[in-house]
């Protein structure tokens, strides 16, 4: 049976294996590749997409355990780009290669739109399943920090 | 990097320290060649659009150097007709030919081109080059060459540009070129009374003659709009951060399929038997393919096995995973990490192959006082970039196109229609931005494999490697043994020193092993150390590679630099000595090293030539003196807190590392502040450098505490994250401030992707030392000193 999913507003049927992670949904049926693949386990948080606003991991997650539900991923984040986490991103110059870093901002908005009051320590703990492996660290800090103040204010 | 590894490997096979132009070590020093006769030999290069050369006379704001770019294959290509295009509008689009994995090259190389030519950056777009080296010159992008070779080309090829807008503003305006300028996107009269955009003149600009060198201006470095001050950001930042920036595996083609593959456990097995019974239930799965194994040396020949071809990636994954097969034996089934460690151990202890003697160390160790040793060890090590290995490749009647993330494209171009017996003008390679690189996608294995299966199905694939296939199908980081020893006179002054390395090379992977270090990494803290004792052997001790062995970022500088600077603290210990003082001590009066009178003839210099890139202890001494003064050596910290310091040469650049830790009543390290130390010669772009060092940093803690690649019975046993950990957000070096010696254009840029790297692990163990008064010798060493 087909599973009905909304991926970035937009609805989608899927009638094949449905055991399919979102990670190669999005990437490979939808040709959306702003999602990454880094690990396939769910330790590195490349995938990281939102289930019903909630940071989570493409890699692991069964297609037809969100059915029904709403998928966003990084390029539906905000329409222009300029979600604060983005902003402050480009503000603090913080990716290398940049290949972590979209699942890095998906956990960053995740984080704020629970807690916009983050402290730094919870921003490190809450951030931790996300790797970046050119060590991009101090300036993720950075920009979830700024952030969060521009979410506040 | 690789191909410039042929070429030494080549000249070490002849016998020969390295041709000329090949392998320029010290050529400059050793044949007493002056600068001005160097560059009029390399003007003369075929592959040279134009010259570089020195005019005596010319208005020139600095002097034209030379670099190693001219040893590399193909050289550096200087022609703006293939680097800059100007539209009519005024859109500059200039060609981009580094790889991006990070280091910002992508973006500094082409800024200079585009500084120099007065272009407004906000209106230039880049243009990623395709493999084609004959044509843009050597785009191996490794070795942290990219700014220290390119700066120069394309700041003549800015220039170029910059004049020919001027002519063609002067010729329409019917006025002597004298008159008018070239500034900011526009040509004006210098009184004035005219402008132009690049874009009105552009066509007429492009089409005029190259001019002369000697006609050439270049600004002062005070004229530079975007050099050396790090406003501008990295060109791809805004697609980043909204997903739309483009990696290996974010094209599609056509009628694209996918692939996985099972590869053998251990180097050299081969499959036996296949059965596909399994694989082919899962939906998707189309078909399987066999890929033909290697054996080293084969350089990047894949490792063989079976590809699972699949309508996505993740049938591909599960169609893989199901396949049973079973695999031949190999010789080096019998390789064993804790064994092999034993080995090199064991070996350090004996007299190794002398690689440099200075003065008569025998005898100052046999007349010593007193000879102070220790050991220290690396394992194998593996990149992790954050993109597995993945390639595009679409096969059709007898051409080929490929999309991947590589480091050296026209390597993989080569290599990979060699693979399947074509004419390098029938592959293509395009370049998209790497999600890490770290020297393993300097090995184009993956794009070979992506090629064979596109071949054998008859459509485009897309083939992709999982972390585990990453983490165990590895080019590795080289393991090593490194000792150090110490002879000491009645006075407890170091009067001989020695040190011996036990490390497998790199170069087993294009020729049968040497067994022992080359000079290229006998170059990289062993025999070019800048330790000023007077009697000194550099010694290797012979080790057989028994997995793939390839270069990491930093490549030997890592356990040379673990062992030398973790030796240093140690001895200053047992002297009770203060460890910077005892540094300095060691290297000795400020001097650029000899390197015939210090036995370093054949040194390898990172393929730079010796006159113009000295191995100067003076500016190691500075970088030392400044981050310790930035670090507060010396003043009273906390309980449990303590700095320690380390530094090196790498690269042609110095950096020196301060390491603050804090341990806790658990035994819990964390780094609290590191400074870092920079000299880079002119420094292009500082907020890459400050961004590169923050990287170093992580890295540098990571492979201290944590890297470790093991090998059980030829196989690696780690697979992914959770046994291959790497620093995290909740543990990272905090508070890295980067410190870098400002020098003028005319002091030489050198390297900076790689340099910060090697002095991290040894300041940190310094560092617990300090604190705990516990001394890590082996890597890793874990993030729990208790």
């Amino acid at each position: 049976m087909a599973i009905s999913i909304k991926v970035n507003g937009q609805e989608h049927t899927y009638d094949g294996d449905p055991s399919i992670p979102v990670l190669w949904y999005v990437r490979d049926v939808l040709d959306m590749h702003g999602t990454k693949f880094g690990c396939g386990t769910g330790q590195c948080g490349a995938c990281t997409v939102h289930v019903d606003g909630k940071a989570t991991r493409g890699c692991l997650l069964s297609l037809e355990s969100v059915a029904g539900k709403e998928i966003t991923t990084i390029e539906g984040l905000d329409p222009n780009g300029n979600h604060p986490v983005q902003k402050a991103w480009r503000a603090h110059n913080v990716p290398q290669c940049g290949y972590c870093q979209a699942g890095q901002i998906m956990s960053a908005a995740s984080l704020l739109a629970d807690n916009p009051k983050a402290s730094g320590e919870q921003i490190e703990q809450q951030m931790a399943g996300n790797i970046c492996r050119c060590g991009c660290y101090q300036r993720i800090q950075a920009a979830v920090e700024s952030a969060a103040s521009e979410m506040e204010g | 990097m690789y191909r410039h590894i042929e070429q030494a490997i080549e000249a070490e096979l002849n016998g020969e320290p390295a041709a000329a132009d090949s392998l320029p070590l010290a050529t400059g020093f050793i044949e007493k060649v002056s600068r001005r006769k160097f560059l009029k030999i390399s003007g003369g290069s075929a592959a040279m659009a134009l010259a570089m050369q020195i005019v005596p006379g010319s208005a020139l704001a600095y002097d034209p150097y030379p670099t190693g770019a001219e040893g590399m294959p193909h050289k550096t290509v200087i022609d703006p007709q293939v680097f800059v295009a100007i539209d009519a509008d005024g859109t500059v689009t200039l060609t981009t030919h580094r790889s991006e994995m990070g280091t910002g090259a992508r973006t500094s190389v082409p800024l200079a081109l585009a500084d120099e030519m007065e272009a407004d950056w906000s209106r230039v777009k880049l243009r990623q080059a395709e493999g084609d080296e004959p044509k843009y010159g050597n785009q191996d992008t490794d070795g942290s060459r990219s700014l220290r070779h390119y700066l120069q080309p394309m700041r003549q090829m800015g220039a170029s540009v910059r004049l020919m807008l001027e002519q063609a503003a002067a010729q329409k305006w019917g006025v002597d070129v004298s008159l008018v300028k070239a500034e900011n996107h526009e040509v004006h009269m210098k009184d004035g009374s005219k402008s132009i955009g690049f874009g009105e003149v552009a066509a007429d600009a492009m089409a005029m003659e190259l001019p002369a060198f000697e006609d050439l201006t270049f600004k002062t470095d005070d004229e530079f709009r975007y050099l050396g001050k790090g406003e501008v950001p990295m060109y791809d930042l805004h697609d980043i951060t909204t997903g739309k920036a483009r990696y290996g595996a974010d094209i599609t083609l056509d009628g694209m399929k996918f692939a996985a593959v099972a590869r053998p456990g251990v180097v050299g097995a081969k499959v036996i038997s296949v059965d596909d019974t399994e694989a082919m239930k899962i939906p998707g799965v189309e078909r399987i393919v066999k890929i033909a194994g290697s054996m080293p040396p084969a350089k990047f020949a894949p490792l063989g096995g079976v590809a699972v071809v699949a309508n996505n990636t993740w049938a591909a994954i599960k169609g893989r995973d199901a396949l049973k097969i079973e695999w031949s034996d190999s010789p080096h089934s019998t390789f064993n990490t804790a064994a092999y460690a034993d080995e090199m151990r064991a070996t350090a202890k004996k007299p190794g192959k002398v690689l440099r003697k200075v003065g008569d160390p025998d005898a100052a160790f046999a007349n010593a006082k007193r000879v102070f040793s220790q050991e220290y060890y690396q394992p194998h090590m593996q990149h992790a970039q954050m993109e597995p290995l993945v390639a595009v490749a679409d096969y059709k009647e007898g051409k080929l196109d490929i999309w991947a993330p590589v480091q050296s494209p026209y390597g993989a171009r080569t290599d990979t229609a060699a693979a399947l017996g074509m004419d390098p003008k029938d592959v293509r390679v395009e370049v998209s931005l790497l999600g890490g690189g770290f020297g393993r996608k300097s090995k184009c294995d993956y794009v070979i494999e992506a090629a064979l299966v596109s071949k054998e199905i008859g459509a485009p694939v897309k083939l992709q490697w999982t972390r585990e296939d990453d983490v165990r199908g590895g080019f590795y980081h080289t393991t090593s043994v490194e000792r150090l020893e110490a002879a000491l006179d009645s006075n407890d002054k170091v009067v001989g020193w020695r040190h011996r390395s036990v490390s497998p090379t790199l170069f087993s992977l294009f020729v049968e092993d040497p067994g022992h270090t080359s000079a290229l990494e006998g170059g990289m803290g062993l025999v070019d150390t800048p330790i000023g004792v007077e009697n000194l052997v550099a010694e290797s001790g012979e080790a057989k590679a028994h997995t793939r062995v390839g270069w990491f970022r930093s490549v030997s500088n890592i356990p040379r630099a673990w062992g030398v600077q973790s030796f240093i603290a140690e001895l200053a210990h047992d002297l009770g000595r203060d460890p910077k003082d005892m540094l300095i001590e060691l290297i000795g009066p400020d001097r650029k090293i000899d390197p015939v009178a210090a036995d370093m003839k054949d040194l390898w210099n990172y393929g730079e030539p010796y006159e113009e890139f000295p191995n100067d202890t003076a500016r190691l001494r500075g970088v030392i003196e400044l981050a310790a003064k930035k670090a507060g050596w010396g003043k009273d910290l906390p309980k449990g807190e303590a700095l320690g310091i380390a530094a090196h040469r790498s690269f042609v650049t110095y950096v020196a590392t301060v390491v603050r830790v804090k341990v806790d009543d658990n035994g819990n390290v964390s780094i609290p502040e590191t400074h870092m130390a920079v000299d880079c010669g002119f420094c292009g772009n500082p907020e890459r450098v400050a961004s590169q060092m923050e990287g170093a940093a992580v890295m540098g803690m990571t492979l201290a505490m944590h890297s470790s690649i093991n090998h059980e019975n030829g196989a690696v046993t780690n697979s992914n994250f959770h046994d291959y950990p790497v620093v995290r957000i909740n543990s990272y070096p905090k508070q890295v401030h980067t410190h870098i010696v400002e020098h003028p254009f005319s002091v030489h840029a050198t390297g900076i992707g790689e340099p910060g790297v090697p002095p991290f692990a040894p300041a940190l163990a310094n560092a617990i030392f300090a604190a705990t008064g516990k001394r890590y010798r082996d890597l890793p060493f874990g993030e729990n000193v208790g």
